[in-house]
């Protein structure tokens, strides 16, 4: 079972990856909207990047009010 | 059939395969414009349905296959009018696009949507009139209209219920979540997943396959195990078009267009 902060870090470099950009400009509690200048539709391909990569379902509503990467790694962790 | 180039979507033909091709900004959003370019190619597939053998539906664009109805030009336009005229609007619509994806769907050849990306509200209803779905890793399916006050509008519902057991459609119905692709799979909705990028190429192969068989056989064969599910996609616009006369769809779609939420398109 993967640590929380294993799950944030992985969270991180998969950001990094997507939407290219530097992994150590992101920042855990920062508003990745605004980080990484992403619209609603490139949040559906986060979204369905870390499902693939951690094998889980995250609905869509547990994620409305989630901005920052440590909120989106407790959703995602709890679903491990 | 002559390749058509139109400024929505486009189509051609090549070895008994038919290609249309969806290509307006942001997401294939279906509205009037494309309402008309998708019955253009409804009359010129009705002509040439009988020298092929498959249609791929697809997208040319990054974002997805499509995002569904196009609610900005639905919501500006249902303002601009008087609410009986409205409402009278909205059925002719669904009436006419009804008469498109039934089309398709009972077409006597193999249809196939090639999906990535957002496959959205009318963009999944258009995806379940083929008679496969081929997804690339990164589609997301989704019927999000509840939060609009409605129930999907192109034959959403009794399609997937034909397909798919009623506790999925339920939840996609009435949760209005999205699911992945290999989600999508698992439940039986999906007959391929690929890589990305990958959709229409593996759509391609399985045409070519198709391409193999006795059209006759294979016509039969659809016909006999696909059923157009005629009485509930009428009462579906019946029942549309009694929920789009309600204050809380006129809410809905304001919010919807009026929003500055980052993730406007999640339920």
């Amino acid at each position: 079972m993967k640590t929380a902060e294993e799950t944030l870090d992985e969270i991180l470099s998969l950001a990094a990856a997507h939407f290219k950009v530097p992994k150590e400009k992101l920042h855990p509690d920062e508003d990745f909207f605004k980080t990484l200048g992403i619209n609603s539709l490139q949040t559906l391909d986060l979204l369905t990047k870390l499902e693939n990569h951690f094998h889980v379902e995250l609905p869509d509503y547990e994620l409305q009010g989630v901005s920052d990467f440590r909120s989106l790694a407790e959703k995602v962790q709890v679903r491990l | 059939m002559s390749p058509s180039r139109g400024s929505v979507l486009s189509w051609s033909v090549s070895d008994g395969v038919i290609e249309l091709a969806l290509h307006r900004e942001p997401c294939n959003e279906l509205g009037s414009v494309s309402l008309e370019e998708l019955e253009r190619f409804a009359t010129a597939f009705q002509l040439v349905q009988a020298e092929a053998h498959a249609l791929i539906i697809h997208s040319e664009l990054k974002a997805g296959f499509c995002a569904g109805a196009d609610l900005r030009e639905l919501y500006q336009r249902s303002q601009a009018i008087e609410k009986a005229e409205a409402a009278r609007g909205v059925r002719d619509f669904l009436e006419r696009i009804h008469r498109v994806l039934n089309l398709i769907d009972a077409a006597p050849l193999t249809t196939i949507a090639a999906v990535h990306g957002v496959t959205f509200g009318g963009g999944f209803e258009l995806a379940l009139a083929c008679d496969l779905i081929i997804a690339d890793k990164m589609a997301r399916f989704c019927f999000p209209e509840l939060r609009l006050g409605l129930i999907p509008g192109f034959g959403g519902i009794p399609r997937l219920k034909r397909d798919l057991g009623n506790a999925v459609v339920r939840d996609l119905l009435l949760t209005g979540r999205s699911l992945n692709a290999a989600k999508a799979q698992q439940v039986g909705l999906v007959s391929q997943v690929v890589g990305e990028g990958e959709a229409l190429r593996a759509a391609r192969a399985a045409a070519a396959q198709l391409g193999k068989f006795d059209r006759v056989t294979a016509a039969a064969a659809k016909k006999f195990i696909k059923p157009i599910p005629h009485e509930e996609l009428r009462r579906e616009i019946d029942l549309f078009c009694e929920l789009f006369a309600r204050p809380t769809v006129e809410n809905g779609l304001r919010k919807f267009v009026e929003s500055a939420d980052a993730q406007p398109y999640l339920p």
